[in-house]
C-alpha cells in the first residue's frame, strides 16, 4: 500500500502487514454487514410485524450470540463447517473450502453482529406509525407492496444505524474468528488478530499500540455516524 | 350504495355486534369513544377480521364466516380518511395523492387527477413534503388521496378531531363537495353531534360496542336536547350579509336576523342553542334583544326534563327548549303563536 508520508517518521509506525490486516479488517466488516442486512431486514420485519407461533424462540436466537461468548460461537461453526461437520462436509463434497478462509471470518463476524442489526433494525421499524401500513393496504398495496414503500423507506435511519453498529462490532470480532479462519497474515489476520500477534511478543509493543489507534479511530468514526443517526430516528415522529 | 353487515367479535373488555343495512350514500356512525366506532371502520377496511358475521358491500361479499371469504384490505377499494392524516412522510404531497391512484386498476379510474386537485385547492402544495404542511392542508391532501384511490366506499373517521374549531369547520364543505362532485359514497364517523348533521342525514348510533339506534341526525339531536349541557344546537346557513349599524343582517324565514358574529363572506353556517332563544306569549315593547321574531309554533317534544317548541317563520324552523311550567302558562301547543327573543350575540359562526 502506497504511503504518501514516511509512517516510520511519525507517532504511529505500520508495517506492510498491519496494512493488510486493516484492509482485512474493512474487507471482513463490509462483507459481514451486506451479507447479514437482508436477513436482518427479514428477522426484524417478522419480528415487528407479523404474527406467528414459536416468536419468542426466534428472538432467544436471534439474541443468543449477544450473551454467548464469541468463542463458543466460533467453536459451534467450527463444529458445524469444519471437514467432518453437518454442512462442512456437504461443503467439502462440492469442493468449497470454508475454514480458515477470509469466508469463515466474514461468517463469524456476521453472527456475532447480527443482534446488533436486527435490534436497530426493530427499533426503527417499531417507530413507525402502524396506521401508515393501514393506509397503504386500504390505499390498494398488497403487503409486500407496503414494505417496498413504505416500510423499507421508513427503515432506512434504523438501517443505517444497525449497519454502523454491526460495521464496528465486526471491525473489533476477535473470539470468533481466530477459532474459525485462523490467524494467518495478509490472509485471515484482522486488526485484532494482529494486535493479539504483536502483544504475544515481547518487543512488538509499539506496532501493537500503532494498531491499537488505528482501531480506536476507526470505532469513533463509525460510532459518531451512528449516534448521528439514532437522534435522527429519535426526531422522526 | 347497500351496505349489509353483520358482525360479532370478542375482545378482552367488550363485545362488538352488529347487524345493520345502510342504504343511504352519506350516513353517519355516532357514539362516544370506546363505542366501537373504530372497530367497526377496521372490520369494513378489512384491518380487523370479525370472529362471525357476514358484510355485503352492494352485491360483493367482503367478509363472510360461513362462506370462508375475507378479502384483503387492498382488495375491497374501501378507502379511509383518518383521525390523523397518516400521510406518508417520506413522500412529496404529489406522491401521496398518487399512492392509490396507481395501485387502483385502470378501469376503475373515474377521478380526475387536475379537478380533484382544483377542488381542494392543493394546486401549490404539489411538489412540498408533508411535515410541513398545515393541519387543514395534511387532511385536505390525505382526503385527496383517499379519492384518488377510487374507493367505492370512503370511510371518514372523525377526520376532524385533530384539527382545531376554526380549521374544523373549514374542511367540512370539502368533505362533502368532493365526494358529492366525484359521487363516492361515505360513512361519516364522529362523536361530534354538529359535525355528523353537517355531513349526513341518518346516522347509526353506538353504544358500548353495539349499534343501539338507526335514526335521523336530526331526531338523534332531539332527543339528548334535554340532557345535553348545550342544548339543541340550531344549524342556520344564512347568505348574502348586509351591514346594518355594526350588526350583520340576514334575510331568514319571514324577516331578517341581526348577528354580532357575521362576516362579509357570501355565505355561513352559524351555531344557535336552543337556550338561547327567550318565548314570549306577547309582543314585549322594549327588549335589549335585537331579534325579535313572531314565530308559529311547528310541533312540541319532550326531552329529559325540557319541552323543545319547533317554530316556525316563513320557511325558516328553530327549536327553542323551555321548562314544562312554561308550557302550561303560556299554553304552547302546535298553531300557537309566539315571539322568539335572540340577542344578536347569541350566535356562533362555525364556517
Amino acid at each position: 500500500m502506497p504511503l504518501n508520508y514516511d509512517a516510520r517518521q511519525s507517532m504511529i509506525t505500520l508495517s506492510p502487514t498491519d496494512f493488510d490486516a486493516i484492509r482485512l479488517s474493512v474487507q471482513v466488516a463490509i462483507a459481514a454487514t451486506l451479507l447479514s442486512l437482508p436477513f436482518g431486514l427479514a428477522v426484524a420485519y417478522l419480528i415487528t410485524f407479523v404474527k406467528f407461533r414459536g416468536k419468542l424462540l426466534l428472538e432467544v436466537v436471534v439474541n443468543l450470540p449477544l450473551t454467548m461468548p464469541p468463542v463458543v460461537v466460533g467453536y459451534l461453526l467450527l463444529l458445524l463447517l469444519g471437514k467432518h461437520g453437518w454442512l462442512g462436509s456437504l461443503l467439502s463434497a462440492a469442493g468449497i473450502r470454508l475454514i480458515f478462509t477470509l469466508k469463515a471470518a466474514v461468517i463469524a463476524s456476521a453472527l456475532v453482529g447480527f443482534p446488533l442489526l436486527v435490534r436497530s433494525l426493530r427499533t426503527g421499524m417499531e417507530a413507525i406509525d402502524p396506521q401508515l401500513i393501514n393506509a397503504s393496504r386500504t390505499l390498494g398495496a398488497r403487503w409486500y407492496d407496503t414494505l417496498f414503500t413504505v416500510i423499507l423507506p421508513l427503515s432506512v435511519p434504523g438501517l443505517v444505524a444497525g449497519s454502523s453498529l454491526m460495521f464496528a462490532r465486526s471491525l473489533g470480532e476477535f473470539g470468533a474468528t481466530i477459532i474459525v479462519a485462523g490467524n494467518i497474515p495478509g490472509v485471515t489476520q484482522t486488526i485484532p488478530l494482529a494486535i493479539y500477534e504483536y502483544a504475544s511478543s515481547p518487543t512488538s509493543g509499539d506496532m501493537a499500540l500503532s494498531l491499537c489507534l488505528v482501531s480506536v479511530a476507526l470505532s469513533i468514526v463509525v460510532l459518531f455516524l451512528h449516534e448521528m443517526m439514532a437522534k435522527k430516528m429519535a426526531r422522526r415522529d | 350504495m347497500v351496505l349489509r353487515m353483520t358482525a360479532r367479535k370478542s375482545f378482552a373488555t367488550f363485545t362488538f355486534s352488529a347487524d345493520v343495512t345502510i342504504r343511504d350514500d352519506r350516513f353517519g356512525i355516532f357514539g362516544v369513544s370506546g363505542s366501537g366506532k373504530s372497530t367497526l371502520v377496521g372490520m369494513l377496511a378489512g384491518l380487523l377480521e370479525p370472529d362471525t358475521g357476514e358484510i355485503m358491500l352492494d352485491d360483493d361479499c367482503l367478509f363472510s364466516s360461513a362462506k370462508r371469504i375475507n378479502l384483503r384490505p387492498e382488495q375491497r377499494r374501501v378507502a379511509i380518511v383518518f383521525q390523523q392524516h397518516c400521510l406518508f412522510p417520506h413522500l412529496s404531497v404529489m406522491n401521496n395523492l398518487l399512492y392509490g391512484f396507481k395501485r387502483c386498476p385502470p378501469e376503475h379510474r373515474s377521478i380526475d387527477f387536475d379537478t380533484l386537485v382544483s377542488v381542494l385547492k392543493l394546486e401549490g402544495l404539489l411538489g412540498r413534503g408533508v411535515t410541513n404542511l398545515s393541519g387543514g392542508e395534511k387532511q385536505r391532501v390525505a382526503l385527496g388521496r383517499a379519492i384518488l384511490a377510487n374507493p367505492r366506499l370512503l370511510l371518514m373517521d372523525e377526520p376532524m378531531s385533530a384539527l382545531d374549531d376554526a380549521l374544523r369547520f373549514q374542511i367540512i364543505p370539502y368533505l362533502k363537495s368532493v365526494s358529492e362532485q366525484f359521487r363516492i359514497p361515505y360513512l361519516f364517523i364522529s362523536h361530534s353531534l354538529v359535525e355528523m348533521r353537517l355531513m349526513a342525514e341518518q346516522v347509526l348510533v353506538m353504544s358500548g360496542g353495539a349499534v343501539v339506534e338507526q335514526t335521523s341526525t336530526d331526531q338523534l339531536a332531539r332527543s339528548r336536547m334535554g340532557h345535553s349541557p348545550v342544548g339543541y344546537i340550531n344549524l342556520l346557513r344564512l347568505s348574502r350579509p348586509r351591514l346594518d349599524n355594526g350588526l350583520f343582517s340576514y334575510a331568514w324565514g319571514a324577516g331578517e336576523l341581526l348577528i354580532s358574529a357575521g362576516s362579509d363572506q357570501q355565505e355561513a353556517i352559524f351555531e344557535l342553542s336552543s337556550k338561547d332563544i327567550i318565548l314570549c306569549k306577547m309582543h314585549p315593547e322594549a327588549i335589549s334583544a335585537r331579534n325579535l321574531l313572531k314565530c308559529s309554533v311547528v310541533s312540541t317534544f319532550e326531552s329529559g326534563n325540557k319541552v323543545g317548541v319547533e317554530l316556525a317563520s316563513g320557511e325558516g324552523r328553530l327549536v327553542a327548549e323551555v321548562v314544562p311550567q312554561a308550557v302550561e302558562e303560556l299554553r304552547i301547543a302546535a298553531g300557537s303563536e309566539l315571539y322568539a327573543a335572540i340577542k344578536a350575540s347569541a350566535f356562533r359562526r362555525i364556517g
